[in-house]
């Protein structure tokens, strides 16, 4: 057997990178397990052709779908166009929701915003000073109303005004609290009653920084509200965001969005190549 | 995904006994589960095999190898060294100069502006005058934030919604505490980035403008690996006095917690447990510790 360079210093290192970006112990395990076993196989492997192995490896657990990173972009191929978003307390859903609509805005798309957060203090007038930003209408029933029937009017709204696109926004919750859980079923349920293949899409909204929580909280959300998409946010930050590789590996959920920042921008299309370079490069 | 790390370790060790000796090959590999537990739980990689390291050398010590039941004994050792490590339960915060500032910071979405209402409240009941001011000029809708806190407890907001200097909001909300013979000052800021220069010049620029006699480090008990990198800059350019771990309602195992803890040495004085203005706690270093080791 012909000497690798690849050895177990490197590998090592290798681990401890995948582990400080958060791609937890059983991910990191399977890619190092895969790379043993290319290097067994191929024999001469430099550290240098690792770093392409590497890339093979971790894009092929960040299943797509499919789909290329080009195509990871939100269609707006129906009309009106309901998204749906959802995700634990703080982790920037309202912010991705003013860029998300700024970008189909942009793209000539007239936006709806349904301000389905009527619990967290001034939740509405957050969504509404982003709307005004944006230059979108943002339907609202003020604090403490019934999200679903806000869901529900938004939709409506949206339907006779001939809009193109509705994202509608949701209270912030935590996946083990049963209550709050059952609630988001139920916005989707009556926002089915007027526009019955609503929402389109359910974006889960992952906080970069999260550790392996990341992974309850996609299993949780997945269980109640089939979601459809992921975003991940915060990643102007150094923190990596790598639990989404185990994530989108084992619930096949694209990640399609990244956040990378607080401004109207900076909201960009997920691109694999760009976001694996990320985990190996340090800031 | 996890499993109780106290059955597995004392499955692996009663597997070895049954073997015959405990010998150091078995305790290393014991302790490498550990260490995954403590990593699965969020505790940085580097921290976790400090940890570790340090608790192998003490299970090497005679008294495990004689142990009636090595895996219950290693959990102990383990678990005890995590108390050690996450220090004792009661952490006042200084309330000493009149009026006390409390300055609050942290990542975008931490919990900081809940944290600072509830605060609020907290001091309120043990009947002190509060003031809560609102320094996040950025993010929308930041201000009515606080103000809905400030009227839910009781508690008078000072707010300067055209100004965008946050030094001076502070600085002109001390002088108006004063005025009005406010006993604690609580000073909501902005969340920031750790490699955000000039957001962090701006909350060390806060820090000299109103000298607070209280640093309170923000931190989701979700937050992963990242947490050591952004609690040292933090504490680098704040010098901060203490933790607050919040969403502990979740069932995050919180492994952020010993990683700050062992990077900064700073106490955690405060756990937030829900949306609500009463859901904060005193911390309890052996509930933590078994809460990361999932037992
Ligand atoms: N640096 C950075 N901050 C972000 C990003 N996305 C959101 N934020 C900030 O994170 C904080 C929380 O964002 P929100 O949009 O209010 O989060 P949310 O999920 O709607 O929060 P709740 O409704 O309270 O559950 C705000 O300070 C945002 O400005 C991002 O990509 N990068
Ligand atoms: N479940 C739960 N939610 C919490 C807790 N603390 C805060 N939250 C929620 O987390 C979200 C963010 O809280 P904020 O207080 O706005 O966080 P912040 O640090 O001020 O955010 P920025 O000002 O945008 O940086 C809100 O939805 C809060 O209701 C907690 O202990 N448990
Ligand atoms: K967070
Ligand atoms: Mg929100
Ligand atoms: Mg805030």
């Amino acid at each position: 057997v012909g000497k690798s360079k690849v050895d177990e210093e490197v590998l090592d290192e290798l681990e401890e990178i995948l582990i400080s970006s958060d791609v937890g112990v059983d991910t990191t395990l399977k890619i190092i397990r895969r790379i043993e076993e290319r290097v067994a196989r191929d024999k001469f492997v430099t550290t240098a052709e690792l770093d392409g192995l590497l890339r093979e490896e971790i894009a092929e657990l960040l299943a797509q779908n499919k789909s290329d990173d080009v195509s990871n972009a939100f269609k707006a191929n129906v009309k009106p166009y309901v998204i749906m978003v959802v995700g634990v307390n703080g982790v920037g859903k309202t912010t991705t929701i003013g860029k998300l609509a700024s970008q189909f805005h942009k793209a000539g798309n007239k936006v709806i915003l349904g301000a389905g957060d009527t619990f967290r203090a001034a939740a509405v007038d957050q969504l509404k000073l982003w709307g005004q930003r944006v230059g979108v209408t943002v339907i609202d029933h003020g604090m403490n109303s019934d999200p679903a029937s806000v869901a529900y009017d938004t939709v409506k709204q949206a339907v006779e005004q001939e809009a193109d696109v509705v994202i509608i926004d949701t209270a912030g919750r935590l996946h083990n609290k049963v209550n709050l859980m059952n609630e988001l079923s139920k916005i989707k349920r009556v926002m089915q009653k007027f526009l019955p293949d609503a929402p389109h899409e359910i974006l889960l909204v992952l906080d970069g920084s999260t550790g392996q929580n990341a992974f309850i909280q996609a299993q949780e959300f997945t269980k109640t509200t089939d979601v459809t998409a992921l975003a991940i946010t915060k990643l102007d930050g150094t923190a990596k965001g790598g639990v989404v590789i185990g994530i989108s590996d084992q619930f096949k959920i694209p990640v399609k969005y990244i956040g990378v920042g607080e401004k109207i921008e900076d909201l960009q299309v997920f691109n694999k190549k760009e976001f694996v370079d990320s985990l190996f490069k340090r800031k | 995904m996890f499993e109780n790390l106290s059955s597995k370790i004392t499955t692996a060790m009663r597997t070895l006994k049954g073997k015959g000796r405990i010998t150091d090959v078995n305790v290393a590999s014991t302790v490498k589960e550990i260490r995954k537990a403590l990593m699965d739980a969020d505790v940085n990689y580097k921290v976790a095999k400090e940890i570790t390291d340090r608790i192998k050398e003490e299970a090497m010590g005679q008294k495990i190898l004689i142990a009636v039941d090595p895996g219950q004994m290693l959990v102990k050792i383990v678990h005890e060294e995590l108390v050690k490590l996450m220090g004792s339960s009661v952490q006042a915060i200084n309330l000493k100069p009149d009026p006390a500032i409390i300055l609050i910071a942290g990542l975008q979405g931490s919990g900081k502006t809940t944290f600072s209402g509830k605060l609020a409240q907290y001091l309120k009941k043990s009947g002190r005058n509060v003031l809560l001011v609102a320094c996040d000029i950025y993010r929308p809708a930041a201000i009515d934030q606080l103000k809905v806190l400030g009227e839910q407890v009781g508690v008078d907001v000072y707010a300067e919604p055209e100004n965008k200097n946050a030094v001076e909001i502070a600085q002109n909300a001390i002088s108006y505490g004063r005025k009005m013979g406010k006993r604690v000052i609580i000073v909501d800021t902005a969340g920031r980035l750790a490699v955000d220069e000039a957001m962090m010049n701006e909350i060390a620029a806060v820090k000299n403008a109103i000298k607070p006699s209280e640093i309170l480090f923000v931190v989701d008990s979700m937050t992963g690996q990242d947490a050591v990198n952004t609690a040292k800059t933090f504490n680098e350019r704040l010098n901060f006095d203490g933790v607050v771990l919040t969403k502990l309602d979740g069932d995050a195992r919180g492994g952020a917690a010993l990683s700050i803890r062992h990077i900064v040495d700073k106490p955690i004085k405060f756990i937030s447990t829900g949306e609500k203005m009463d859901a904060l706690d005193q911390f309890y270093p052996d509930r933590m510790a078994s809460r990361i080791l999932g037992m």
